[in-house]
């Protein structure tokens, strides 16, 4: 037996089985040992046996980001497979979910295979891709689904654009039905959104800006409700940013439509009125929406109609945001900012318990994806976070692991700083005030 | 006040003190255009580019005027034949101007906001000359000045505006400005061309191009701009004169003394009938004229001088009264 080691005096918290209580929890041979007096004899009594101590602190199972753009293979002067799942473990996450908008787009299974191996050799993070719906993501022609989805692929999606064909929407919902993987569905009219920058509303009206109205997500959210029922297919719909697509998504539930969600974090704690100043980094799309989107949003994440919390990480380079708005390109960073958010968005204000929170983050995704994990039971891979829900932090984007320094949360205190990730019982991101002591 | 700013980049920005500090200014300068030789030293040393990533003749002729107007060194720079057109970023282009050593920019372009990234990156004072379809602050500034001049003062004014509201930055300008001194402003235009909201700027929002007419003390007629539009936005232009255009018959239900004004350059017999084009309620050439001397007062005061002190204003021989000390030959920083 490799040395055991013991994660002292945390709060350990596992959603899946409805654990929150202070106990050590014991890793051994990449594995969960398990908690306190439950862990085997031999491993608690190891003579070379190392202790963590995170008093204090939050063990949770590793957190998990359904929606990531890596941007590798084609454009790794944004991004690579390994600065993103630096990234990610920087954030506390030990699973992304990666989108197929690469250069080219991953449409096959050669590919696939590719960015799993890649994330593997480094070693930072699970790597969950998600394979094109249609080839080039052209929106005209099937990929091979079923030989994607046994490469590795958890998921199929032509996110950065829609599925705009619903015949094709249709398609992909009836080849995906029984292998347990969702369509995750970029809602967007691509009409209605024009060559819109933001939020379509006073802002929009007040900047001169080309507005985005809600609409343009919610028509498309609307149609793939009927497709969903149409064909008995699963439908993720991937960065919930209106109220109006929350309100479908929650009829649709409750007719027992096949639909999963989720949110990413800006949209939980900023609005339009955050474009003010026209900085680019407060472009992204969907758009940050008004007040009552935002309020609708906590409300949906609250009651499960918006099932997990993503990121939506969309790292771009300083040349292409530092500009007027309308050059640069939509999307910001997420991974290493999304705890600490959504503590803030929806743990400080009390909409959610910590554990609530945790389940969005950890268990939901997985399940969404059809994936197993999410436990810090006995025997599962030890991938797992450790944060300090009240230490606060600065969000200075000149220290991220991330090659994208595209925020808008620059300069913000947040609450929940990451001590520890770890990996099979690998530490793949420690901050530095974490010692390692013999036992 | 105006006097502490580096750069004039909206009119949502200002005070109503600090636009009618300008107007004040301006009248001073309007008097120097009259002279036989229009022309004074009080920006001597200093230059002044005028950036147009978008196509402009008045606005720049105008702006280019002003600076000649008061000694001030220019340069031009337009997208095509520049750099901008090969890629350049607005970064870069910012970064050039810095090292040319220019103190003064008048910005054109085609992005709301554009003025802003400039503002933000340069040490040189920065003038919006229109961005995207956020704000014309000049424009609206020498509207504001040809119905001063007319009327004596702005509030209580009746104001109609026609046309595309969505698209235009002489809209927003002219609507910040107008409610901030007091003026009733009240748009006509297509659904399609009505920006979601927009009463919450503060105006009403007419049925019909006749009922925003009625009793109005001034209509300013904006261009329907073809270049801007997307063709879901409105059928034809011959729909558009018959439904939006200003006729002489419309305007008789102004009062008998309405200021016609326009932004140009116009598409004549649409949005604006010839005769009233031309007619004895427009104003029009006068907007042309009294752009320039808003222009220069805008420039005078950017460039760090302090508006002439009302009290002491005296027809001056040479160039407008300064309060005290020499004037600054820098802007800001």
């Amino acid at each position: 037996m490799a040395n055991p080691l013991c994660i002292r005096g945390g709060r350990v918290l596992d959603p899946s089985r409805g654990i929150d209580r202070v106990q050590d929890l014991w890793i051994a041979n990449s594995r969960i040992a398990g908690l306190g007096e439950d862990a085997p004899a031999d491993v608690r009594s190891h003579p070379q046996a190392e202790v963590i101590p995170v008093q204090g602190a939050v063990i949770c199972p590793g957190l998990v980001d359904i929606h990531v753009h890596l941007r590798e293979p084609g454009q790794e002067e944004k991004e690579t497979i390994e600065t993103g799942t630096r990234a990610a473990a920087r954030g506390g996450f030990t699973a992304v979910a990666c989108m197929p908008n690469t250069t080219p787009p991953l449409d096959d299974r050669p590919r696939i295979e590719w960015v799993i191996r890649r994330a593997r050799e480094a070693g930072f993070a699970r790597v969950h891709p998600i394979a094109a719906v249609t080839r080039g993501q052209m929106g005209e022609t099937l990929t091979e689904i079923e030989d994607l989805i046994d490469a590795g692929a958890v998921g199929v999606s032509d996110d950065g654009k829609p599925v705009r064909n619903a015949e094709i929407m249709r398609r992909a919902l009836e080849l995906t039905r029984g292998l347990g993987v969702p369509v995750i569905q970029h809602a967007e009219d691509p009409d209605l959104k024009g060559d819109g920058v933001m939020h379509e509303g006073w802002t929009s009206t007040r900047l001169g800006m080309k507005g985005i109205p809600d609409a343009a997500e919610s028509v498309v959210v609307a149609r793939d409700m009927l497709l969903a029922e149409l064909t008995g297919g699963h439908v993720h719909v991937a960065h919930v940013s209106a109220a109006r697509s929350a309100e479908i998504i929650r009829r649709a539930k409750g007719r027992g439509i096949r639909v999963t969600a989720e949110t990413a974090p800006h949209y939980l704690l900023l609005t339009d009125e955050a474009v003010e100043g026209f900085d680019p980094r407060t472009k992204m799309n969907p758009p940050l929406r008004s007040a009552k989107d935002k309020d609708a949003l906590l409300e949906a994440v609250v009651d499960g109609t918006i099932d997990c919390l993503a990121t939506d990480h969309a790292p771009h380079t300083d040349i292409e945001k530092d500009s007027d708005f309308d050059s640069a390109p939509f999307g910001i960073v997420g991974l290493e900012t999304a705890l600490g958010i959504y503590l803030k968005a929806l743990v400080e204000p009390k909409h959610l318990s910590l554990p609530e929170l945790i389940l969005r983050l950890t268990v939901n995704p997985l399940r969404v994806l059809g994936l197993p994990g999410g436990t810090l039971e006995a025997g599962a891979p030890a991938d797992l976070t450790v944060f300090d829900p009240a230490r606060r932090w600065i969000v200075r984007a000149s220290e991220f692991e991330s090659m994208g320094r595209n925020t808008p949360f620059e300069g913000w205190e947040l609450p929940g700083a990451v001590l520890l990730t770890m990996l099979d019982g690998r530490v793949t991101y420690r901050a530095e005030a974490v010692p390692t002591t013999a036992r | 006040m105006i006097g502490t700013r580096k750069d004039l980049l909206g009119l949502e920005d200002l005070s109503s003190e600090e636009i009618v500090s300008i107007l004040d200014t301006a009248r001073t300068f309007r008097e120097v255009l009259d002279r036989p030789i229009p022309k004074v030293p009080s920006l001597r040393g200093l230059t002044a580019a005028n950036l147009f990533f978008e196509a402009s003749t008045r606005t720049r002729l105008s702006f280019e005027l002003a600076e000649k107007r008061m000694s001030a060194d220019t340069v031009n720079f337009q997208t095509s034949g520049s750099s901008v057109s090969k890629g350049e970023s607005l970064k870069d282009t910012a970064r050039n101007i810095e090292a040319m050593g220019i103190h003064l920019v008048v910005i054109r372009h085609q992005s709301s906001g554009a003025p802003h990234y400039l503002a933000r990156n340069l040490d040189a004072g920065v003038i919006n000359a229109g961005d995207g379809t956020h704000e014309h602050p000049t424009q609206g500034l020498l509207d504001l000045f040809t119905i001063r001049e007319r009327r004596g003062k702005i509030a209580g004014l009746k104001v109609a505006i026609i046309g595309d509201i969505s698209h235009s930055r002489v809209a927003r300008s002219n609507i910040w400005g107008l409610t901030k001194l007091g003026a009733s402003v009240t748009i006509a235009g297509p659904a399609t061309m009505m920006p979601l909201e927009v009463e919450r700027f503060g105006v009403r929002v007419a049925r019909s191009v006749d009922e925003a007419i009625e009793g109005a003390d001034v209509v300013n007629i904006l261009r329907i701009q073809l270049e801007r539009q997307r063709s879901t936005l409105y059928s034809s232009l011959r729909e558009y004169a018959r439904v939006y255009g200003v006729t002489s018959e419309r305007l008789k239900r102004a009062k008998p003394d309405v200021m016609v004004m326009h932004p140009g350059p116009m598409n004549r017999g649409i949005e604006i009938a010839q005769d009233v084009a031309d007619g004895k309620h427009s104003v029009i050439l006068e907007q042309v004229t009294n752009g320039v001397a808003v222009r220069m007062a805008v420039l005078y005061l950017l460039a760090g001088h302090k508006a002439p002190d009302e009290s002491a204003a005296e027809p001056s021989t040479t160039e407008p009264k300064k309060t005290h000390g020499e004037p600054s030959l820098h802007p800001r920083r």
